[in-house]
């Protein structure tokens, strides 16, 4: 356990060290040394500063990306098992996948505003992607011996979706949701950084365009740890939450 | 009581029929444990599939007293061969073996002392809360027909459901699927590719001929109902019906070769 967290903690340590050193006697005004970052994040992030930036940010990122999952997971399941809906949807799927995201800021900004309401669209809107055709793929590939055993035993209708459906694509929901969930970030502070009055992209671009450079990079780096904290949170959720799957899998491997 | 009255199933794929079954009448008596053997290939999964309800055949009809059968029938549970692709991965063993029940809309506590009782008719007491990819084949086919059971079926079918465990294993298994039909009076139809494997179980066995498949023969097992997998393999009478049974299975795949051309 200790050893684990002493790799973990190890790598980032040394990149971390040497940057200190290497910026310590630099003259550079974009590129500030790593001491004054760090004291300026200190004086930067406030609890106060904290509540009146960083909370937004985080209340339209989980906004948005709750809104993809349920969306994402819904019309994944029903086109996954509708080989019609299939058929009819996925070139339109395939079509609004291939546009980058970030593009429709400007255009929902003329639907929805430059409110709360325009970012948690637009990461809405990034995020279901992945969800939604992970899903599809997952609920297409259930096995056909449990689909037949689940027939069979007559589980059909709402309890074949939460006891055979559901848990059988599970592993390639949680895939799709990880991927949102790195997209769900970037999309938040872009949305952000166009038209916001607050929130953490708002802010860092605000630090460069004032030349608060120190300012600017503390941005940055809280926008990282952010990322990892939420990404570590995610890695215990999904622990919790496919248990089973990682136990079959390594069963599998064992023969 | 099952009936197959002109079972038919013809596969249509854009180019070509296949036809798997052609014909096929039999009758399994209630309370019967009936045995279908044949050659590999010979469409024995399909016809379990039609009896089960899950695929529609092109002609004839399967009837479960006497009601016909369109869908999976309610008294009807199957136990299939991949036992790893049968149980749920994400539930408990005995998850597993109450959600058909939990489905039955059974109250709980009958649920739970028919778990209770199933779990230990397999031998398989203390494992209730183990996952099914925690235990070995021999014991996930184990939960495979504790769940069977346990739904009360008054028709279990089996399909080849031994063929994927090792030996010893298997001769427990034979040992146990006997002695629950004769404690609960289950009418169960079992089909297999092994024919020491039929003649040992059933009363009767069927034999099936090769794609497109008919009836090749039909066997009365005369062996007394107390067997045992070291008296009755050598008894005599056990060797002079797996030859017939042999013989017909052979017959059968040398009719499926239209030419018998030269061997290369």
């Amino acid at each position: 356990m200790i050893r684990r967290l002493l790799m973990v903690v190890s790598l980032p340590a040394v990149l971390f060290a040497i940057w200190f050193a290497a910026s310590l006697s630099s003259e550079n005004f974009y590129a500030p040394p790593l001491r004054t970052i760090l004291v300026a994040f200190k004086d930067t992030w406030t609890p106060d500063r904290l509540r009146a930036d960083v909370l937004p940010s985080l209340g339209r990122l989980l906004a948005g990306y709750a809104l993809a999952a349920v969306a994402g997971v819904t019309i994944g399941v029903a086109i996954g098992v509708s080989k019609r809906l299939r058929a009819a949807a996925e070139p339109v799927l395939e079509f609004f996948r291939a546009i980058p995201p970030p593009v429709l800021v400007p255009v929902i900004m003329l639907f929805a505003g430059i409110g709360t309401s325009m970012k948690v669209i637009v990461i809405a809107f990034g995020c279901v992607w992945p969800v939604l055709l992970n899903t599809v793929e997952g609920v297409r590939a259930v096995d056909s011996v449990l689909s037949d055993t689940s027939r069979s035993y007559g589980i059909s209708g709402a309890a074949r979706l939460r006891h055979l459906l559901l848990p059988a694509a599970s592993p390639q929901i949680v895939t799709g949701l990880r991927q949102a969930l790195s997209i769900a970030i970037i999309l938040m502070v872009i949305s952000e950084m166009f038209a916001a009055s607050n929130g953490l992209g708002f802010t860092v671009v605000q630090f460069q365009r004032s030349f608060a450079i120190p300012e600017m990079w503390s941005g940055i780096l809280l926008l990282g740890l952010l990322g990892f904290a939420l990404s570590e949170l995610f890695r215990l959720a999904e622990r919790a939450a496919l248990g089973w799957y990682h136990g079959l899998r390594s069963a599998q491997r064992k023969g | 009581m099952l009936e197959v009255i002109g079972l038919r199933k013809v596969y249509r794929t854009d180019r070509r029929e296949v036809e798997a079954l052609r014909e096929l009448t039999f009758t399994v008596g209630a309370g019967e444990l009936v045995c279908l053997v044949g050659p590999s290939g010979c469409g024995k999964t399909t016809l379990l599939r039609c009896i089960g309800g899950l695929l529609e055949p092109s002609g004839g009809t399967v009837r479960v007293d006497s009601a016909p059968v369109a869908g999976p029938p309610a008294g009807m549970a199957v136990v299939f061969q991949e036992y790893g692709r049968s149980l749920f991965p994400w539930m408990s063993v005995r998850d597993n073996v109450a959600l058909p029940l939990r489905q039955k809309k059974l109250p709980r506590g009958r649920v739970n002392s028919l778990v209770g009782e199933a779990l230990q008719a397999v031998g398989l007491e203390g494992t209730e809360t183990a996952y099914p990819w925690q235990l070995s084949g021999g014991m996930q086919q184990r939960v495979a027909i504790a769940r069977a059971v346990a739904y009360e079926p008054s028709i279990l079918l089996m399909d080849e459901p031994f063929a994927a465990v090792d030996a010893q294993t298997r001769a427990d298994l034979e040992d146990l699927v006997r002695s629950l039909w004769q404690r609960l009076g289950v009418t169960i139809l079992f089909v297999t590719h092994d024919i020491d494997e039929a003649v040992y179980l059933g009363q009767r066995v069927i034999m099936l001929s090769a794609s497109p498949t008919v009836i090749q023969d039909e066997l009365t097992v005369d062996l007394p109902d107390k067997r045992n997998q070291l008296h009755t393999r050598a008894d005599p009478r056990f060797t002079a019906l797996r030859t017939h049974v042999y013989e017909q299975i052979q017959a059968a795949k040398i009719a499926a070769q239209p030419s018998p051309g030269p061997v290369r």
